[in-house]
């Protein structure tokens, strides 16, 4: 096992091993370190981004909950938290329903063109956000899409689907194709089968999907600069132009529950791999 | 299964009907999308024109977006794009200007479109001088200048732009505005260029150049700001020893949150500030009946209770007393109390709207290499 | 790895087809396969077919519309078609004959009724700066002037009177252009119509194409020195720690990018975390604190931050199929563990470096929030100049131009990231 060394080992190889589990150690503080760092800051009394000297003494005056306060009270905040929730949820609904029937198509050998399909519906992936903000304002405004809650809904969607397309695509490729066959032979119609065997079995790789698609779509904060207008203003867009306009702690405690959503959501997903597994083991082969 | 995709589509359903919901009470009132500088200055519309608008018109909502920064940018880009989502804009004269030739901006008819002050004099007359160019409807009188932090020099403190521009005697970083105006004028300035001379010589190659050299001494040392709320942040963050800001900013930092600052009033460089109507606006019945409301006499002073900007209105100049707030006089907090006026330089804004996009794109290449 | 399957209902094995008769010969029972294959292939198509309209038209055009863009040049033969005609027959060395400046008095009018000689104006003003304040200045004037308009027009702006804004019209009457690129490229046209390069105080996308690259590879380079390690951790701990640890890496993974970005912004700065620990351990002076953000640090730093996970995920997988027995086996003959590291494990793990780096690579190239917020001014990459001229200075032809050379690099990465790995295997999370 990585973390002891055989009782032989040399001086030097201790050495150099205890070196190698600090080193990453360290990785793991520079990865971690930064996200944990605002958590208490956002419970600053003061209106800036620092540590004061009452919070370095833990001294109660030096901490308050006046910028979560502050962000409830606020409607610039409350109107972008909405807003953020309907373009997620409907695009993602939207990515979810077209990646999972397109990854279906795909996973059959017939598929012609395979790898230049998939390709194709991967690169809003792969394509600089900054360029597909740019594609988008463009063609959005020749067809009045810009600065409307739909034209925003369909860029995020665009965005979301590589994600559902790679996920169902993966849980299909690894997919025991006698299942069916068992199934077809104990009498399912296809219909049955269907939905007793082969939906159960992709439900992970399509919820897994979904969340990506959600995150994408709730973090998105290059193309709704471009393609949203004042009045699709969402929360990404409001804690940019926080940061760079009205400089305030708010940001702090925002992007601490922000924090809190990428745990549950990273929870779920854990949940899932697991079922997976779980599923996976049971089937034969 | 089937129990789980009912529900599914439900929850697609009731997303659905939300959102096209949430759309429709956007637009069931009138929303009006003012924009306008972010920061205190937009608080200090907020308080004198904004809320006792919407308090005596309740179907109204104001919506503020931070852009002016870029108003002229966006106002070119929603026409362009045949989308204008913008209602009213606040924007700097010759910026507006520029607006109201290329036809992106509403004329305005003063005396028809605007209030006359309380004793019947109109608007014309009323309004600063020369400030009513045909779209734009001025509402104070600002200034840009440079602050420092006085915790920053405890010793001996600057007091001239030659000052800013002297690391060997004031060292420490500063931040600058990441355009060409205002920096030009002030290299030039800390230069030994006198006020009067100074638009003369940026518009020969020689002056430009003698500029960004002077600028050059200080490039390395300077960090540079984009929005009107940074350079107070960054003074009290100490991220900077001086800032150039908006000297409204700097009293605000000041008074409300007690902040060691102080303002370098030496070669100030002051112009207006005003609205306009941006063309192609979808609420213009609600915009005009606004726009009446928010430049009368008495508004145009209850925003000097606010912040340090004079009104652009002669009528309201008696109005203007103490700060809201604090009650402190606010008159040698204005941009052209006589200690402060000495050595102002008026923005020239003929000047930039003829060599602006040329130094602008020259600036952005110097700052970039 | 298993086959893929046929998920459809009607391509499913064994569903009977409609001229299905117990005693065909051979050859139509390979009409028949040909039939069924047809019509599974049918299917796939069609189960594609929504989701490929839907990014036609939400994606694909889009890209279409911006390549366009970026040589477009509607705006000088739509709104000056007088002055073009006339001007094909100047050759472009002395003023053009009054005939000449008669149509653009004419254009200039006209456009002026429409609003649409601002546009004119405007792109003009990115061949010959100063073109548009000279249109702006002449339209206010166009209805006092009277023939002989090639003295009437100078007589308002001297610059009427100089070769270069005509040579500029005539070179640039066509539908297309080639200036956006040459601009992108830092060149322009001389007075003969040459292409040089600008003045060199205007220079600036090539260096910033460099710059972007270069910093982009050293942040690939970082994510591999610190990713490697780590992914090697947890790819050999027991399942139930590596699990644990793998936690760190996925909640950055998984956190908003704009906040990791903001509490690099608290970190960093002058007043910030580092500089105060610095301070406190009595390293620098108080007022000696280092300038971590707002220059090319902060940007290399937040970025290897943000962009660590998407080495060690990809790392970790193809680690965690290469057999420990191996490593095991290479000792036991002898080898020290420097040279059964080298010669044995590394060669192993060579896919899943190259499969992270071009990762890392492409996505660093194409940044553009971090480096607004952290990177300053000398932080800066390709991408904020796209949305500068996108949103600030408005020349979107430009943006599109450089849109354009960037999405060409990264779709080159793409295709050999596509060689390397395959897009089948690309995981997430």
């Amino acid at each position: 096992m990585i973390t002891k060394l055989p009782p032989y080992a040399s001086p030097l190889e201790r050495v150099w091993h205890s070196a190698y589990l600090l080193f990453c150690a360290a990785v793991f503080v520079f990865l971690i370190g930064p996200i944990l760092v605002i958590v208490p800051l956002s419970f600053n009394a003061e209106p800036y981004f620092t540590f004061t000297k009452e919070m370095i003494s833990f001294d109660p005056d030096g901490y308050s909950l006046r910028w979560y306060k502050d962000f409830l009270e606020n409607e610039l905040w409350l109107f972008s938290i909405k807003n953020s929730f309907i373009v997620a949820i409907v695009s993602t609904i939207l990515a979810t329903s077209l990646g999972t029937l397109a990854a279906l198509g795909l996973a059959s050998s017939y598929m012609p063109y395979r790898t230049l399909v998939m390709s194709l519906l991967i690169s809003p992936m792969i394509v600089p956000l900054i360029i597909s903000a740019a594609g988008m304002f463009f063609f959005y405004s020749s067809i009045d899409l810009a600065h409307t809650f739909p034209g925003v809904i369909l860029a995020h969607t665009a965005l979301g689907v590589p994600f559902v397309v790679i996920t169902v695509t993966a849980t299909l490729i690894g997919f025991d194709r006698n299942l069916i066959r068992a199934s077809q032979n104990l009498g399912a119609s296809p219909t049955t089968t269907f939905f007793k065997v082969i939906l159960p079995l992709v439900t992970p790789g399509v919820v897994s999907g979904a969340l990506f698609a959600f995150i994408t779509s709730f973090d998105e904060v290059v193309i709704v600069q471009f393609v949203a207008g004042p009045e699709q203003r969402t929360v990404p867009l409001q804690m940019w132009s926080g940061i760079r306009e009205q400089i305030s702690p708010t940001i702090l405690a925002v992007a601490t529950l922000l924090v809190c959503i990428s745990i549950a959501l990273l929870t779920v997903l854990e949940l899932l791999r697991r079922r997976t597994e779980r599923l996976r083991g049971l089937s034969p082969g | 299964m089937i129990i789980r995709t009912t529900t599914a589509i439900g929850v697609a359903l009731a997303a659905l009907a939300g959102a096209s919901l949430g759309a429709g009470e956007a637009r069931a009132e009138t929303t009006l999308t003012i924009v306008s500088w972010g920061g205190a200055y937009t608080m200090s519309q907020q308080k004198a024109y904004h809320e006792p608008y919407m308090k005596m018109h309740p179907d109204v909502t104001i919506i503020n977006e931070d852009k002016s920064q870029t108003a002229l940018a966006g106002l070119r880009a929603q026409h362009q794009a045949g989308n204008v989502s913008w209602d009213l804009v606040d924007i700097l004269p010759s910026d507006a200007l520029v607006a109201c030739d290329e036809g992106l901006a509403e004329k305005i008819d003063y005396n028809e479109m605007l209030a006359a002050a309380p004793d019947g004099t109109p608007p014309t007359q009323d309004f600063i001088d020369g400030s009513l160019t045909g779209c734009f409807i001025p509402q104070i009188v600002y200034s840009n200048i440079v602050a420092f932090n006085t915790e920053m020099y405890p010793g001996q403190a600057p007091t001239t732009m030659a000052d800013v521009f002297d690391l060997e005697s004031f060292p420490g970083r500063r931040s600058l505005q990441n355009k060409p105006v205002n920096n030009l004028e002030w290299a030039l300035a800390a230069d030994g260029v006198p006020a009067g001379e100074i638009y003369e010589m940026l518009a020969t190659p020689e002056g430009v150049e003698r500029a960004f050299n002077k600028l050059e001494t200080i490039k390395d040392e300077t960090i540079w700001w984009e929005q009107g709320a940074q350079p107070p942040q960054l003074l009290a963050d100490k991220e900077v020893s001086f800032a150039s800001a908006y000297n409204g900013r700097i009293f605000n930092a000041q008074v409300n949150e007690g902040q060691p600052f102080q303002i370098i009033w030496d070669a100030q460089v002051f112009e207006l500030d005003g609205w306009v109507v941006p063309a192609g606006g979808k609420n213009k019945d609600v915009v005009y009946d606004y726009l009446k409301f928010a430049t009368d006499t008495q508004r145009l002073a209850d925003q000097a209770k606010f912040i340090s900007y004079g009104p652009a209105r002669k009528s309201s100049a008696p109005l203007v007393g103490e700060h809201a707030e604090t009650g402190i006089d606010m008159k040698p907090h204005m941009p052209t109390y006589p200690e402060n006026f000495k050595t102002a330089i008026p923005k020239d804004d003929t000047f930039w709207a003829d060599y602006g996009d040329e130094l602008a794109e020259r600036f952005a290449a110097w700052l970039a290499s | 790895m298993a086959e893929p399957i046929p998920v459809s209902a009607n391509g499913a094995p064994g569903t009977p087809g409609a001229t299905d008769t117990p005693d065909d010969d051979v050859s139509s029972l390979k009409a028949r396969l040909r039939r069924a294959e047809r019509r599974r292939r049918l299917t796939a198509m069609l189960l594609v077919a929504p989701l490929f309209a839907f990014l036609l038209v939400s994606f694909l055009i889009p890209m279409g519309d911006m390549l366009l863009r970026s040589v477009d040049n509607w705006q000088i033969p739509n709104v000056l078609p007088n002055t073009v005609e006339r001007i094909a027959a100047w050759d472009g060395e002395a003023l053009p004959e009054e005939a000449v400046y008669a149509a653009m008095a004419a254009d200039i009018r006209a456009g002026k009724e429409s609003g649409e000689i601002g546009k004119a104006a405007t792109r003009l003003n990115y061949e010959v700066s100063g073109a548009r304040s000279l249109f702006n200045k002449t339209r206010r004037r166009i209805e006092r002037i009277e023939p002989p308009y090639k003295a009437a027009l100078i007589d308002i702006d001297r610059r009427w009177g100089q070769p270069d804004i005509w040579q500029a019209i005539k070179r640039e009457s066509g539908p297309y252009t080639a200036s956006y690129y040459l601009a992108a490229a830092d060149l322009t046209y001389n007075a003969e119509g040459e292409v040089v390069a600008v003045p060199e105080y205007r220079q600036v996308y090539v260096e910033l194409f460099i710059r972007t690259i270069w910093m982009s590879l050293a942040i690939t380079g970082l994510t591999i020195l610190l990713g490697y390690p780590v992914a090697y951790l947890l790819a050999n701990l027991p399942l139930r720690y590596s699990n644990l640890l793998m936690i760190l890496v996925l909640l950055p993974f998984w956190t908003s990018l704009l906040v990791r970005t903001t509490t690099w912004i608290t970190i960093l700065q002058s007043q910030g975390v580092i500089n105060d620990i610095l301070v406190w351990l009595g390293l620098i002076a108080t007022d000696e604190r280092l300038q971590l953000i707002h220059n090319k640090i902060g940007t290399m730093v937040a970025m290897t931050h943000i962009l660590l996970p998407f080495m060690i995920l990809p790392l970790y997988s193809v680690m965690k199929t290469i057999p420990p027995s191996y490593m095991r086996a290479a000792r036991s003959l002898g080898a020290t563990p420097l040279t059964a590291f080298v010669k044995v494990y590394l060669p192993q793990t060579v896919s899943g470096v190259g499969a992270g780096s071009i990762l890392v690579f492409i996505l660093a190239i194409g940044y553009y929030i971090t480096p607004a917020l952290v990177g300053g001014e000398t932080g800066q990459f390709i991408s904020n100049f796209i949305a500068r001229h996108m949103l600030v200075s408005l020349n979107w032809g430009l943006a599109a131009a450089l849109g354009s050379m960037l999405l060409a690099g990264v779709l080159v990465l793409y295709l050999v990231y596509n060689k390397l790995v395959g897009i089948d295997n690309m995981k997430l999370g």
